[in-house]
């Protein structure tokens, strides 16, 4: 095992063990450019671990692997995670790895990990993701860049001078990040417009998911659910954009930003799409033997998990509908139907990408053309799905929200399954930037 | 918040000429560091009875130098005046003008201790007389000592010995640099189990400490001090409060809870968070409180409820829930935080010196429930605290505030939770129901 070195050498496992959620920890998430505007990726990472060993008593332990990442991420942050970790109350001889899928980085953390676990590589393992929309790398045009690499070749001052003189004006504009895809051009927003209307989603539906995010996540603030998933941070104790007394009133005066050239109504807002916002979130996994060597809780257990990638490029299917193809292909696999969940935790990129799956899901067309099936997967149970508030309200810190998601449906399990005496379940699903999408699915018993 | 003018009469030539001018000359205090000698010099004690004898024998084993005769010139680090025996008023001419004629020779930081038996309102008019007379005389002592040396009572309770283990340990913290500000005070020594320490630098080893208000301040000091000792820490702090909650927690190897200690299962909480991870509780520490100071004409209920739902009805709520649950072990010890507000009552402050004076009642009520189940439970009552609520005090209230009692400046959080920890250990086991104020001798409700 992965243990310390005075262990028996027995051999990594053979049979694939349990990898299970024991907790998590994150900071309240930001709309960016207000209250994490002078906090780098590194600084909310190490404050999302340190708020994570504070909980679990985690000082100076050694922990298998930390894994995480960020979207946004500046060329400096080569070693982000691990000097996350070197700045953190962990033990600074707790390895580390950066991880980068887009939107999915947080949730892939998650089940690379759980997977090592399984295979007995490691005992315990922290997941992660970070994003800051507000302290962005800014990247210098490629004109520029071009010269200054030229410029470090050069020998000769001639050389050099030949090299200065290429550069023009423009090049010295900077190139900030966005939301675009290199392929498209389009933003990702633009981008779910096409399929939102693609799909016929009113302008209603979306608004009505929006409202239910906010009512939602505002009563399990109110009941005390983050007390153990959240740690404030600079001065910050909830999600800042939870807007708890919002309205189908107010959400529907909102105007349109997206899709305002598709010929259709537009139907997407600022209320029913996510914000850029700041934030960190961090996950502690184990071996059902470290939670209990440890004393610690078992939340639930990280069962399987599935990746897709859709074909967005040649327009054969929309920007972020890959975890359309890659749920069934996990039911497949594990043998269930979405009556055999409690809890659905589809990430609230927008309303509509969260509408445009439910009705995918519902098609007879779509399941039988685009999924090969007999018949429709079916409607998912509105009462099980993002019950404590997703996306739309807590904002979306792109790295971030796989963690987000992990720790608290394992919470919202772990209280079912202890609360009506049975075995619970869950499923997590991600879309991301590139056309991809990763879902997993957790179960409590 | 620094206190600049006890540092500028400590040094230099403002020294000579605050004495000179007959200002107040507050002293650097003398306080414990793990690994420091017991007292500054020897110990002088004073008293003919067979306690004399069994304590003088008992400190020669702490490594203290022990005198039972005055030595011409001598520097004393302490002196104890054993006074278990009186019978007449008379007997207390003897010690205490000898213990006087020593006063001098103690060294800055020096401790003087007196062991007496409470004055009962029955028996001999004449030895209930000799015995309360002690009181006022070590209350004036104290008054009168300087250079941070402090006076301090142990009482014995019925049937209790001066060697009992449970003296010992009272005396042991009270010589100690641990009750540096503590002065004018008396424990009454009951007959609860005591045991000193194995360690004498970590009494709390491997006890498991609930500490409530943790994130910073009294909780704070209280958390790193229990954790000095040995003990494990179980943080809670409102989750607002969880930033400087996990600062916390890294900084002295403890778990934080977030958790509103009103919320009305606060107490099962927390024993299922000691339950789990801890397999068990054995030491309580309810310091969260909360001030809402106002006038009472101009109070209103929010003000008034809050104050006693947070400073007290949680403290009843969970010491009940605790009780139940079974996660307490061993020897239970709870120690609740109390305010000399409580006491003397304070200007602005009827709600809150309302809760902190129930604090005292309810500690009182419930020694018979804890001494049930093996433990104790005890108050501390700080008095002037140098903490970021007493920084916001205006200028001059707080210079008056700080110099108004016999060692005139304001107490530390460590100070308060040196006797926290004392009253949480074993070592205080004889010690239950009462509160210990930690005030440098107030003039105010003394």
């Amino acid at each position: 095992m992965a243990a310390s070195p005075d262990a028996t050498g027995t051999r990594p496992a053979t049979v694939l063990r349990k990898a299970v959620v024991i907790g998590g920890n994150r900071i309240p998430f930001a709309r960016s450019n207000g209250a994490y505007t002078q906090a780098s990726n590194q600084d909310m990472l190490t404050a999302a671990l340190d708020g994570l060993v504070a909980r679990f008593g985690l000082q100076d332990e050694r922990i298998g692997e930390v894994a995480a990442g960020a979207v946004l991420k500046h060329s400096r942050d080569f070693n982000l995670t691990r000097e996350a970790v070197i700045g953190s109350a962990l033990s600074p001889e707790t390895p580390a790895y950066d991880l980068q899928q887009a939107c999915a980085t947080g949730l892939e953390t998650v089940v690379g990990l759980a997977n090592k676990i399984k295979l007995g590589q490691i005992e315990s393992a922290i997941a992660g993701g970070v994003d800051s929309a507000s302290d962005a790398p800014i990247a210098v045009s490629e004109g520029l860049r071009a010269v200054l690499l030229e410029l470090n070749r050069a020998k000769s001052v001639q050389q050099k001078l030949t090299a200065l003189a290429k550069l023009r004006p423009k090049d010295l504009a900077p190139n900030a990040p966005g939301t675009a895809e290199p392929r498209t051009g389009l933003s990702m927003g633009e981008h779910q417009a096409l399929t939102t209307a693609a799909w016929n989603v009113s302008r209603a539906a979306q608004d009505e998911l929006a409202l239910a995010s906010h009512r939602n996540l505002a009563a399990a603030y109110e009941r005390g659910f983050f007390d153990d998933l959240m740690t404030p941070y600079r001065g910050l104790a909830k999600d800042s954009n939870l807007r708890a007394d919002t309205t189908l009133e107010k959400l529907a005066k909102l105007q349109p930003v997206f899709g305002k050239n598709l010929g259709a109504e537009a139907t997407m807002t600022a209320g029913n799409s996510t914000p850029l916002t700041d934030g960190a979130s961090t996950v502690l996994l184990g071996s059902e033997d470290y939670a209990r060597r440890n004393d610690l809780p078992v939340l639930a257990e990280v069962v399987d998990s599935e990746a897709a990638a859709v074909d967005f490029v040649h327009g054969k299917e929309g920007l972020l509908m890959a975890p359309a193809y890659a749920v069934p292909r996990l039911l497949a696999r594990q043998g269930l139907t979405f009556a055999d969940f409690d809890y659905f935790e589809i990430h609230e990129a927008f309303a509509g990408t969260v509408l445009c799956h439910l009705a995918a899901w519902e098609s007879e067309e779509f399941c039988r053309n685009k999924l090969g099936l007999q018949k429709p997967l079916g409607p998912i149970d509105r009462t099980r799905l993002n019950v404590n508030g997703s996306s739309l309200a807590t904002g979306h810190p792109f790295a971030a929200t796989g963690g987000r998601l992990v720790a608290s449906l394992a919470k919202m399990l772990r209280e079912k399954a202890d609360a009506e005496s049975r075995g619970t379940r869950g499923l997590i699903s991600v879309c991301a930037a590139g056309g991809m999408g990763v879902v997993a699915i957790l179960e409590a018993n | 918040m620094a206190d600049r003018y006890l540092d500028l009469v400590n040094a230099g030539p403002l020294k000579s000429l605050a004495k000179k001018l007959g200002l107040p000359q507050p002293a650097v205090l003398r306080r414990y560091r793990p690994g420091t000698p017991l007292l500054p010099g020897p110990v002088l004690v004073l008293g003919s009875g067979a306690g004399a004898d069994v304590l003088a024998k008992e400190m020669l084993g702490w490594d203290l130098d022990v005198r039972r005769h005055v030595a011409p010139k001598e520097r004393l680090g302490g002196i104890l005046l054993v006074l278990d025996e009186l019978e007449s008023p008379e007997e207390l001419s003897d010690p205490m003008l000898t213990a006087g004629a020593s006063l001098r020779a103690l060294a800055p930081g020096g401790r003087v201790v007196t062991v007496s038996r409470p004055a009962s309102g029955t028996g001999e008019p004449a030895r209930a007389a000799a015995r309360q007379a002690v009181d006022g005389a070590l209350r004036s002592l104290a008054h009168e000592l300087r250079g941070g040396a402090t006076g301090n009572g142990i009482l014995l309770g019925e049937g209790v010995d001066a060697g009992a283990p449970a003296v010992l340990g009272a005396l042991r913290f009270l010589l100690s640099g641990r009750s540096a500000y503590i002065n004018g005070q008396f424990l009454t020594v009951g007959s609860g189990t005591a045991a000193l320490p194995a360690e004498a630098d970590r009494p709390l080893a491997g006890k498991v400490a609930v500490v409530t208000g943790a994130a910073r301040g009294i909780g704070a000091a209280i958390a790193e001090t229990l954790h000095r000792d040995g003990a494990k820490v179980i943080a809670v702090d409102v989750p607002a409060a969880g930033e400087q909650l996990a600062h916390l927690a890294n900084r002295v190897g403890a778990t934080a809870l977030q958790l509103d200690i009103t919320a009305p299962d606060a107490g099962e909480k927390i024993a299922a968070h000691a339950a789990e991870r801890n397999h068990g509780l054995d030491i309580v520490v309810h310091n969260a409180g909360i001030t809402r100071d106002k006038l009472l004409a101009n109070m209103d209920q929010a003000q008034w409820d809050s104050v006693i739902a947070v400073n007290l009805s949680s403290q009843l709520r969970m010491n009940e829930q605790l009780l139940a649950s079974g996660v307490l072990r061993g020897a239970p010890r709870v120690v609740s935080l109390a305010s000399t507000s409580g006491i003397a009552g304070n200007r602005g402050q009827t709600n809150y010196a309302a809760s902190k004076a129930g604090i005292i009642g309810m500690v009182r009520a419930s020694a018979a429930a804890f001494a049930d189940a093996g433990g104790s439970i005890n108050a501390v009552a700080p008095g002037f605290i140098e903490t970021d609520m007493t920084a916001r005090m205006p200028f001059l209230t707080r210079e008056v505030a700080r110099r108004l009692s016999s060692l005139q400046q304001g107490g530390r959080p460590l100070d308060v939770a040196e006797a926290v920890a004392f009253l949480a250990s074993d070592a205080a086991g004889g010690i239950n129901g009462q509160t210990l104020r930690v005030c440098g001798q107030s003039m105010v409700g003394a």
